[in-house]
């Protein structure tokens, strides 16, 4: 009697715990493409992702052509034209979107999961996946619209820090390119060049399926089976090469006609891998990861009204992502809240969080956990994120536990031990002060 | 007017019970005004709490333009019971999100909480409807902080000069002329005072209304409600003045000279919005909402198939309308051409887009196309409480129902390819145009990139 109440409450706690994180479903289509489901059956759409290896990570000597081959998918497809592809979809209110950044490479499709909205969705993204046709008029306009891209980039200050940052940052590592390219390698490209780097990383091998809707578990093994059926098995694209730490400290200043100047300053930071991951997370979140009641925050904005953003976060990534810092202040203060910066980083540096900061970091980041989790969109968003970096399937539900079991000691000794104040890239773009 | 407050706050004694319960969502208003609408959504243990103000640039003056941006940020600055900044640093402890945002018509104030935090929200919401304190140390920070704000935004940004620009123009006597967040000068030159005044006018339960969304008890919710809102004191709101736009008599013109590397324009149509629309015309905000989709509802609409591919005339261009703004308002095309075509063939391919819809019936595939993504988007947008709480609180603020965006499908889908035409006919016309052009000028502060109007693309 009591071991059966004893296990009924078991039970209990098992269903409240799964609750709390999202049940992922996990398989592998029979042509190898790592599947990840969430059921959700409250409204009746669903968010599909194709996730493949192949963002500029990949681009070799032509950057811009990740994005490119990316962006031209949706162009033509099993004898569809842009017009007709795009209006399959409209059609019956399905949205479409692809993108690619540094690491992943994106198709994305949300839609209502009623039959008539669903099929001919299914069947046009299927068309797009696996039968672009890469029209040489889509591609010159392509091009074109990069360039222009390109263009605009030089107008805006922060575009252009951006640019220097990672630049600099990462010297001859493939993160060191925009994936926008630039105007050199945009006008290098050819559809050849395309289509190879199509062939190469867009397998099945290579990808990842994200499901997140009113679908069940038989539905969402048809539907992924069947999106990727025409894809070839492939390769796993190669392990990435690894960041070389900077040797020394850059200071880079570019001129521009703004009245603000806007400061990145930062160095390479962590893997999603990272065994010192949520230490630091948890680290810069005190630091410059909070907002508004951040440590930057309350020196540069709250004390001294610097700046009206001003921020630090890491981006982990497949190799080390960047550990980045930013503010944009009027010109004749360039120097001033540069200074506030590296003073507030060297003093956390040396001294740690406060145990009061530490306290409240976890419950800024357990208490709000359900939030980061309450739409089918931020459930996507997580799993995508699980998926594609590998991490276990319980990412979600030890989450708590791992941010909660950080300590004061652990967050200096991370800190000390990766983050040089002294080896940091620095770029200041802005005008001279009025 | 002293007179007929007094008889509506006897009113708002009466009903406390659902004045409506329809679908999912409850709606009260306590005895000082304050109304509250509660939409339940239990797909996850998360509520979202809003409180709008009704005040937002379009109550504001010359020479303080901005102020209703200004006094939100200064409502994290202190109350009576709260120090700087402390309203956020416990809403961080509570595991909550917050922020707040200045438009037109509205200020409004949020948090994101886990659903058992809800109290932390309505204690701090309360404390600092009618008890906040402008220490003018802080202003004087604060000021500077707008100021860096508004350079990041607007000052170096040419597509935002360019605007201001158009906005000052299009609009002359109606207060959609300035920009919410001020002129430069404006912000420089607040006062304590100003704000103080500004926020004793318009802060209070009978200007506010509560929005929460999430996994809720209504009834649990107005216990909270009245417990912390219930016992602040109503106020004598001002009475607007209604600024109604003059008639504009001929297109008017506008450029912007600045330091960029595209071009740029802007035209503006003036067009009726629901809040303005003659109740014998209300379908009009519809077929402009619908003709606005007809161009530029996704890939498939008329300007990315004819102008961004097709002839390849715009590197970017788009259409927008507002039709829930609180007054008048102007029906948007905005874009850059491609290299080696100027402005001007943009501007004319777009004016030819527009002449076909006054002359030709849009087709049925069309109508269809833009009635299935209303459709389809009614069941997005429920993904986040977010949005839901958005658009209730947003419709109440502007004077309108919250009902009205359940009706929004049901309005759309009546539009017929004859109202669009009518519409099209009706305000796509020269004496209610206005054009705002950017002039690049050299990046370099050397020479000009190009003459004005002769060599646009390059």
């Amino acid at each position: 009697m009591v071991a059966r109440i004893f296990s009924l409450i078991i039970t209990l706690l098992i269903t409240v715990s799964v609750h709390a994180s999202p049940k992922i479903e996990h398989w592998q289509t029979s042509n190898g493409a790592r599947v990840y489901f969430v059921a959700a059956p409250e409204l009746a759409m669903v968010d599909i992702k194709v996730v493949f290896d192949a963002g500029s990570a990949r681009d070799g000597d032509l950057s811009g052509t990740a994005l490119l081959t990316n962006a031209m998918l949706s162009e033509g497809a099993a004898g569809l034209n842009t017009n007709q592809i795009s209006a399959e979809f409209e059609n019956v209110g399905a949205q479409f979107s692809n993108s690619s950044e540094r690491d992943m490479a994106l198709l994305s499709m949300r839609s209502l999961t009623a039959a008539f909205a669903l099929k001919p969705a299914l069947k046009t993204f299927q068309h797009v996946l696996t039968q672009p046709d890469f029209p040489p008029a889509s591609f010159e306009r392509l091009q074109k619209q990069m360039l222009i891209g390109l263009q605009a980039e030089k107008q805006s200050p922060g575009a252009i820090a951006s640019r220097a940052f990672y630049n600099n940052l990462y010297g001859d590592h493939p993160y060191a390119a925009m994936p926008a390219g630039n105007e050199n390698s945009v006008n290098a490209l050819d559809i050849a060049t395309l289509k190879a780097f199509y062939q190469q990383y867009y397998v099945a091998n290579n990808a990842i399926v994200i499901l997140v809707g009113a679908l069940n578990l038989q539905q969402a093994k048809a539907i992924a089976e069947d999106l990727l059926a025409d894809l070839p098995a492939g390769k796993t694209a190669t392990t990435l090469a690894k960041v070389t730490p900077l040797l020394t400290a850059k200071n880079i200043t570019i001129d521009h006609p703004s009245s603000q100047t806007h400061l990145m300053m930062g160095q390479p930071g962590i893997s999603r891998h990272d065994p010192d991951y949520f230490a630091l997370y948890v680290g810069n979140h005190i630091l410059g990861g909070s907002g508004l009641v951040s440590l930057l925050s309350n020196e540069v904005r709250e004390k001294r009204g610097l700046s009206y953003s001003v921020y630090s976060y890491f981006r982990p990534m497949r190799a080390l992502g960047p550990y980045q810092f930013g503010l944009q202040t009027k010109n004749a203060q360039a120097n001033q809240a540069l200074d506030v910066v590296r003073n507030t980083l060297n003093t956390f540096i040396d001294q740690g969080p406060s145990a009061a900061e530490l306290v409240a970091a976890k419950q800024n980041i357990t208490g709000g956990f359900a939030l980061r989790l309450d739409s089918n969109s931020k459930i996507a968003g997580y799993i995508t994120m699980i998926g594609f970096y590998n991490l276990p399937l319980d990412y979600l539900n030890t989450f708590k536990e791992s941010i909660n079991a950080i300590s004061i000691e652990q967050i200096k000794e991370a800190y000390s031990r990766r983050i040089d104040a002294n080896k940091m890239v620095t770029i200041l773009v802005g005008g001279q002060a009025e | 007017m002293q007179m007929l407050k007094k008889i509506k706050l006897s009113c708002w004694l009466l009903v406390t019970i659902p004045v409506i319960a329809i679908a999912n969502v409850s709606e009260y208003q306590l005895d000082n005004g304050l109304k509250l609408i509660i939409k339940e959504d239990h797909r996850a243990p998360v509520v979202v709490s809003q409180v709008w103000y009704k005040v937002g640039s379009s109550y504001e003056h010359n020479g303080t333009t901005g102020i209703s941006h200004q006094l939100e940020h200064m409502m994290f600055k202190g109350t009576e019971n709260l120090g700087p900044n402390e309203f956020s640093q416990i809403v961080a402890a509570n595991g909550g999100r917050e922020n707040a945002f200045t438009g037109r018509d509205y200020t409004a104030y949020f948090q994101t909480l886990e659903k058992d935090r809800l109290e932390v929200s309505f204690r701090l919401e309360a404390e600092r409807m009618r008890k906040l304190v402008i220490d003018n140390d802080e202003l004087l920070k604060e000021r500077e902080v707008v100021a860096e704000e508004r350079r990041m935004r607007t000052e170096d940004s040419p597509q935002a000069l360019v605007r201001e620009a158009f906005n000052s123009a299009a609009f002359v006597n109606s207060p959609y002329h300035h920009p919410v967040i001020g002129w430069m000068s404006d912000i420089n030159n607040y006062e304590a005072d100003d704000l103080r005044q500004w926020y004793q006018k318009w802060y209070a339960p009978n200007n506010a209304t509560l929005v929460i969304v999430g996994d809720v008890e209504p009834e649990a919710v107005l216990a909270l409600a009245k417990k912390y809102f219930g016992p602040l004191k109503p106020e004598v709101t001002a009475i607007l003045k209604p600024q109604i736009e003059i008639e504009q008599r001929g297109k008017r013109t506008v450029e912007v000279k600045a330091p960029a590397e595209l071009p740029y324009m802007m035209m503006g149509w003036k067009v009726p919005v629901v809040a303005t629309i003659d109740p014998k015309s209300s379908w009009e905000p519809y077929a402009l909402e619908m003709l606005a989709g007809i161009l530029d509802g996704g890939d498939s609409a008329r300007f990315s198939r004819n102008l961004v591919r097709g002839e390849e005339i715009a590197a970017s261009v788009g259409a927008g309308y507002s039709l829930f703004s609180r007054l008048a308002d102007v029906f948007i095309v905005v874009g850059t051409p491609v290299k080696g075509k100027s402005i001007a063939d943009l501007q004319k391919a777009i004016v030819t887009q527009i002449s076909q819809l006054k002359t030709e019936l849009v087709n049925q595939q069309e109508l269809d196309r833009i009635r299935a993504q209303v459709v389809a988007n009614a069941v997005y947008e429920r993904d986040t409480v977010f949005y839901q709480a958005m658009q209730i609180g947003m419709l109440e603020t502007v004077g309108l129902d919250w009902r009205l965006s359940d009706d929004y499908v049901e309005h759309i889908q009546a539009v017929t390819a004859e109202q669009v035409q009518a519409v099209a006919n009706k305000y796509f016309i020269d004496q209610g145009l206005t054009v705002a052009e950017l002039i690049p000028m050299p990046l370099d502060g050397k020479k000009p990139v190009m003459s004005a109007g002769v060599n646009h693309g390059r």
